[in-house]
Formats: structure tokens, sequence, C-alpha cells
């Protein structure tokens, strides 16, 4: 008898040990599924193979996201998170509110996350003094992607106003070209209204706005010339442009089809994963007006609270996710520049190495503001509700300004 | 001895014994069978149902939270209801629900009785012939809108081959259009559903005493005046089973919009039920989201409750 209690008490230490041995695996669910986005993705793949983790994938496509955040809500309200999930802004401090998050200042502090990480960044990414994500980048919106020989072609300039940029896409009108690609999403539409409400009012205004949402600039004049000057925009669109993917509109740019994209510089992804050279094939210019101003947007790794068994391998991706060598290796290829202010910008392209210099200047100068559009500049209900008006807007339900002005403030405030 | 004569005593009573546990057994069969199913129903269903209720009354946003308030989601809802101009998300909804409901339904019985007639006309090849209509039925939501966004679409589809074939005045951009969308919706659901709704007629028109129909003919019925006084109202029954089919594939249509139109410019081709799961996991307005949910659900109610019960009542008679 006694010989079996030992046998079953052996047999259930090493079932336990056996439970409680270190999971070798990092579960991570993203959206990454476009060409340059899946391979940058993969360097973080390949950093991790080094170190003996293995990558088990969950992407979920779609854009902006929406589709992955449902599949991750269900995950975590099932008790079962993965070990990190690609997320932007409100929805980490969302969940961290939600007590769903880890804690991961240990791992902060040792690597000195604190002073490299850009202040504004930390934002999202520090909840209550506890670090829940690991920033992987920073995006900023307000760029005009050009196709070089179509600009050379018409004998374009670099616009330094929004008339010198009406100009110009009046002249690639003229020459037959569609003059802007867009892709009508309400993503796509709002994320283009950021830069130009912060061309139209400035960044002041912007901030007011629509990091404040300060009702009195949301109602403002300047708000209604800024929707006056997207109706100004619509008119340079194809009509065929209405639920068009992003990196289908980019794809027009690369092709010579269009001459002209506002789009994050996620949109250099695309172009790189085509084999182009910035300054040869393609341009990048700040939006007109907007230079010395930078709207972010950054995507974070959430690190959800795993089983302790779960842990060594979320550390190992979050150190792995802010190593120099990956924030380079990684933004090099997505696009994007690294979001810590100290990785050297050697292995960058001209489009790089300028934005890693205006995200360091903006945020030096106190202009670096969050993106409405992406989910930085509010939480996840008002930037919605944004996103509806501005959508309307182009789309015809709304026709007017006025209308459109009012119907923004209503909306904020039903969704505050 | 003895014991045998006290087993002769035992036999017939244990075999009653053994009788009534296999009547009870019996008895009890279908009712332990259907208790997991009774009871997945009762939760998942019902449970879920006043879940719903529930959280619709609270200030849950993002996750679902337990503290009640006032019917503060419900008020909006009523106010977003009445906001035509610019029309408010909901509004536009619940107007495409009525368009789709109504074309949907009407158009699907119309073109499924037409078919199912020609074919009745005992013509050769019907069996070739059914299955192509009817084929349609076993794709997707998912599949139809698809196919059916690569066919509308003006750069891809129909509108760019008559262009290629030198029909360029053509013009066919219903579907990046935010008045007509709607109808690209009905279109698609139309072609997904009518071949059913034909096989469900055509089972009816088959079911028919022919001695009905032959009696008629002697008197000189013309063919109209056969199938518009005799075989279309003796279908009654298929019509009501096909509107029932047809309302709640109405209702629950989320996927063909999500599909075809990916909510339409501006989210002009939106559903109640695109609005309740935008609200609900897109925008964290969880309250918003399950009120929208549970007015669906009362809409419902009023209509199939009334049917219900006077079908009931028939039967009862």
């Amino acid at each position: 008898m006694r010989k079996i209690l030992m046998a079953s008490a052996i047999l259930a230490a090493t079932a336990l040990s056996a439970h409680a041995e270190d999971v070798k695996e990092v579960q991570m669910l993203h959206w990454w599924t476009s060409g340059g986005e899946a391979a940058a993705l993969n360097v973080l793949k390949q950093d991790l193979a080094k170190e003996g983790y293995t990558w088990k994938d969950v992407p979920v496509a779609g854009g902006g996201g929406d589709a992955a955040m449902t599949a991750l809500k269900a995950m975590v309200a099932a008790g079962n998170p993965p070990t990190a999930s690609q997320m932007l802004g409100y929805t980490v401090l969302d969940y961290a509110e939600a007590g769903k998050m880890g804690d991961l200042t240990e791992t902060a502090v040792a690597e000195g996350w604190d002073k490299a990480v850009p202040a504004a960044l930390q934002k999202f990414s520090v909840y209550n003094g506890k670090w829940v994500a690991a920033p992987v980048n920073v995006h900023s919106v307000n760029w005009l992607w050009i196709n070089k020989a179509v600009m050379d072609k018409i004998g374009g300039t670099e616009p330094k106003n929004f008339d010198e940029f009406v100009a110009l896409l009046d002249k690639a009108k003229a020459a037959g070209v569609t003059p802007l690609a867009l892709g009508g999403q309400n993503w796509q539409e709002a994320t283009m209204f950021d830069s130009i409400v912060l061309s139209t009012g400035g960044p002041e205004f912007y901030k007011k706005a629509f990091n404040d949402l300060d009702e009195d600039a949301l109602k403002s004049d300047t708000m209604k010339k800024s929707f006056d000057n997207l109706a100004k925009l619509k008119d340079y669109v194809d009509p065929n442009f209405s639920g068009r993917d992003w990196n289908l509109a980019t794809a027009m740019v690369i092709k010579g089809d269009a001459l002209v994209q506002v789009m994050g510089d996620w949109a250099k992804g695309e172009f790189k994963a085509a084999n182009k050279e910035p300054g040869v094939d393609f341009l990048c210019y700040r939006f007109p007006g907007t230079d010395g101003s930078v709207i972010y947007n950054s995507d974070m790794f959430g690190m959800f609270d795993v089983p302790e068994n779960q842990k060594a391998a979320q550390i190992a991706l979050a150190k792995a996710t802010l190593s120099k060598s990956f924030q380079s290796a990684f933004n090099v290829v997505k696009g994007s520049v690294p979001a810590r202010t100290d990785v050297p910008d050697t292995a960058f392209d001209a489009c790089g190495k300028k934005g890693i210099a205006d995200l360091k200047a903006a945020n030096d100068g106190g202009t670096l503001f969050g993106s409405l559009a992406q989910g930085y500049g509010a939480p996840p209900a008002v930037a919605n509700a944004y996103k509806d008006v501005v959508s309307k807007f182009v789309h015809g339900q709304i026709t007017t300004s006025d209308e459109a002005v009012n119907q923004l403030v209503q909306a904020i405030n039903d969704a505050k | 001895m003895t014991s045998i004569v006290t087993d002769r005593m035992q036999t017939p009573e244990r075999a009653t014994q053994r009788k009534s546990l296999r009547a009870r057994l019996q008895e009890w069969l279908p009712k332990i069978v259907l208790a997991p199913s009774f009871a997945i129903t009762l939760f998942f269903v019902y449970g879920f149902i006043l879940w719903t209720i529930y959280l619709s009354f609270t200030k849950s946003k993002a996750f679902p939270s337990y503290t009640l308030t006032d019917a503060r989601a419900y008020q909006r809802l009523w106010r977003w209801t009445f906001e035509s101009n610019p029309p408010s998300s909901w509004y536009t909804s619940i107007t495409n629900m009525v368009i789709f409901g109504v074309l949907y339904i009407v158009f699907c019985l119309a073109i499924g009785l037409f078919l199912a007639i020609l074919l009745d006309q005992k013509i050769r090849g019907e069996g070739v012939l059914r299955p192509i209509y009817l084929y349609p039925m076993a794709l997707s939501f998912i599949v139809t809108g698809v196919a059916w966004k690569w066919f509308l679409d003006p750069g891809l589809g129909l509108e760019q081959t008559m262009h290629q074939w030198g029909w360029t005045s053509f013009h066919f951009d219903w579907i990046k259009n935010k008045d007509y969308v709607i109808y690209t919706v009905v279109i698609a659901g139309v072609w997904q559903a009518s071949g059913f709704i034909m096989a469900m007629f055509l089972a009816g028109l088959r079911g028919i005493d022919s001695e009905i129909i032959k009696a008629s003919q002697i008197d000189g019925a013309s063919p109209i005046q056969l199938y518009r006084r005799i075989i279309i109202p003796l279908l009654r029954p298929v019509f009501l089973s096909a509107l029932i089919v047809l309302a709640h594939m109405a209702i629950k249509s989320y996927d063909l919009v999500v599909a075809l139109t990916s909510g339409g410019p501006g989210g002009s081709a939106w559903l109640p039920s695109n609005f309740m799961y935008e609200y609900t996991f897109k925008r964290n307005e969880m309250a918003v989201g399950s009120a929208s949910a549970v007015i669906m659900l009362a809409t419902m109610s009023a209509i199939i409750v009334p049917y219900l019960y006077s079908e009931l009542r028939e039967k009862n008679r």
C-alpha cells in the first residue's frame, strides 16, 4: 500500500514538475499580414529562434486591426491570453485597467527603457507605474508618398503649404493621372484628416482639438476650414476609391497610376517590398504645412498576465523587442522609426533618417502628438465616432462643414 | 425442491420488476438524452438573452461591468432613431433593415415561385436545371459576398467588362454609392436564396392533387386562371414556411454586408446586426451594443409571437 502511495506521489511530482517547466514558445497575435509588414516581423522571429524560443503565429488580417482586437477580446475573456499581442494605444490601457496585463517593470528598469523610450509613448506602455507593453516602433502619419517618375513628368516640386499641394494635384489631374490615391475606408480617411487638421490649424490647435478634445476647438472655424480642405482633396480621388484597402492605394502610387498617397510611414514598407528606393523611385515629404510636427502612432506588444511558466518566454520576447539591434533591423524593413531614441540611424534610408530626426525634434520641442484616427488621441469610442463623422463627410451623408463640425462635437460627446 | 418452488414463485415477480425497470428506462431515456441539449439551450440561448438585457442597463464599455445604471443606452438609441439628416448609424441600420428585408423577401418569393412554375412544365433536363438554381444556397454568405463584390466593382467586374467590349457609356457603380449600396446586398442575397425558395415551391407544386387541376381544366380554366385561382392559393402553407425561412435569413445577414461592402461608404450598408457588432466589439460600447441587440430581439418577438400564437391556436381547435 505504502509503495503504491509512494509511486503515485512520485508520479504526481513528476507530472507537476513537467507542468511547471518553462514553455519555450511565444504566442503572438498580430495583424501584420501584408508584404512589408510580414517581412518585418520575420526579423523578430529569427531573433527569438536564436534564443531557443519557437514562435506561434496568430495572424488576424485586416489593416486597422479591428478583427484582431475582436479575436483578442475573445481569447482574454476565455482566460487564455496570448503571450503578447500587437496593440494600439488606449487598447493597452483598457486591458491594463481590467487587470489583464502583466508586469515588465523589473526588465524595464534593468534595460533602461524609461530613459530611451519617448515620454509620449510611455503614456501608453506604462500603466500605474508598471510597464505593461513593449513599444515596437513609432509611426508617423503626416507623410506624403509620391511617385517620382510621375512627379518629374508633371514637373512638380515639393509643396510647402496646402495651396501648393492643391496646385500640384491640379497638375497631375491635367496630365491625366489620378492625383490622390485614397482608400475609402473610414480609418484611412480619418488618418488623412489628422494631417489636414494639423496643417490647417497648426500644432497648438491639433493638440487642443484632437488630444484634449476641447469643445471650443472642435467647434471652431478652423475645424470647419479643415473639413473644407478635406472636401477639396476629395475632388482629386478616382471614382472607384470607396472601400479600397490601403496597400492597394499604395500600389497605385508604386505603379504610377496615381501621384500621391497621404498615409502613415507603413506605406514605405510596401515601396520597399516592391524594390523601390526613396529619392530614386519615390519621394517622402511631410504633409504640406506640418513640417516640424509629428503625428504619431506606435505599435506595441501588449504583454498579458500569463501563467508563471510562460513568463520567461514573455520577458525574452520583450527584451528582444526593445533591443537596439532589433529596433533598427525591424524598423528599416517596416518603414517606421525606432521606439527608442538611442538607436543609430546608419542602417536607415533617407526617409527613415528624416523620420528619426523629426521624431527627436518633435519629442524635444513638444510637437509630438497622438493620432486620433489611429487611436492615440482619445479612447476608441471617441476615435471611432470621429472616424464615422469624417467618413460620412467624405462619402456625402454629411454635406456641409458646418454640419460636420456639429456632428463631430455631438458624436464625441456621445462617446465620452 | 423448496428452492425450485421459491424460484418459480419469484420468477414472475422478478419479471414484472424487470419490466417496470425497462418501462421506467424507456420513459426516462428520451428525457435523459434530451437533457444536455436542453440545458445547453437554456443556458446559452435564454441565459445569454437575460445577460444581454442586464448588460444593456450597465455602463459596460470594453468589458462587461455589472453595476446597473439607468436606461442610458436606450435613450441614446431612441435619439438616434430620429436622426435622419445626416443619418446616424442606427438610423441607417434600421432603415436598411426595412429596405433589405422587404425587397429580399418579396423578390425571393416572386423569383422562386416563377422559376418553380417554369420548371414544373414537365420540361426536359429538369434534373440538371434544378441543382443549378439550387447551387448558390450551398455557398456561404462570405463566398457570395466576395464574388458579387468583384462582379459589381466598377474597376474589376461588370462595368469594366462592358467598357472593354466597347459599351463605354455603361455605368453601374451602386456598390460604391451610399444611396444604392444596400440594393447590391439585396441583389446578392436574392441570387443566393431564390433557388432554395424555388425548390420549396417546386415541392409544393408536386404535392398538389392532379385531380383538382384536371377538374378545373375540364371546367375550362385558362392556364393563367388555373395558377391565379387554384394553384397559388393552394401553396399558402409553402408561402408561410418560405416567409419564415427568408425573414430569419434577412435578419441575421451580417456576413453578407461585411463581405460584400465592408460596411459600405461611410457605413451606409449597415444592418442592425452590423451596428450591434461594431458597438459591442469595436467601439467598446458594450452597453449600447447590448441595447441594440435587445431591441432587435424585441422587434423579432413582436413579429414571431403573434404568428406562433395564431398557429398554435389553430392546431388546438
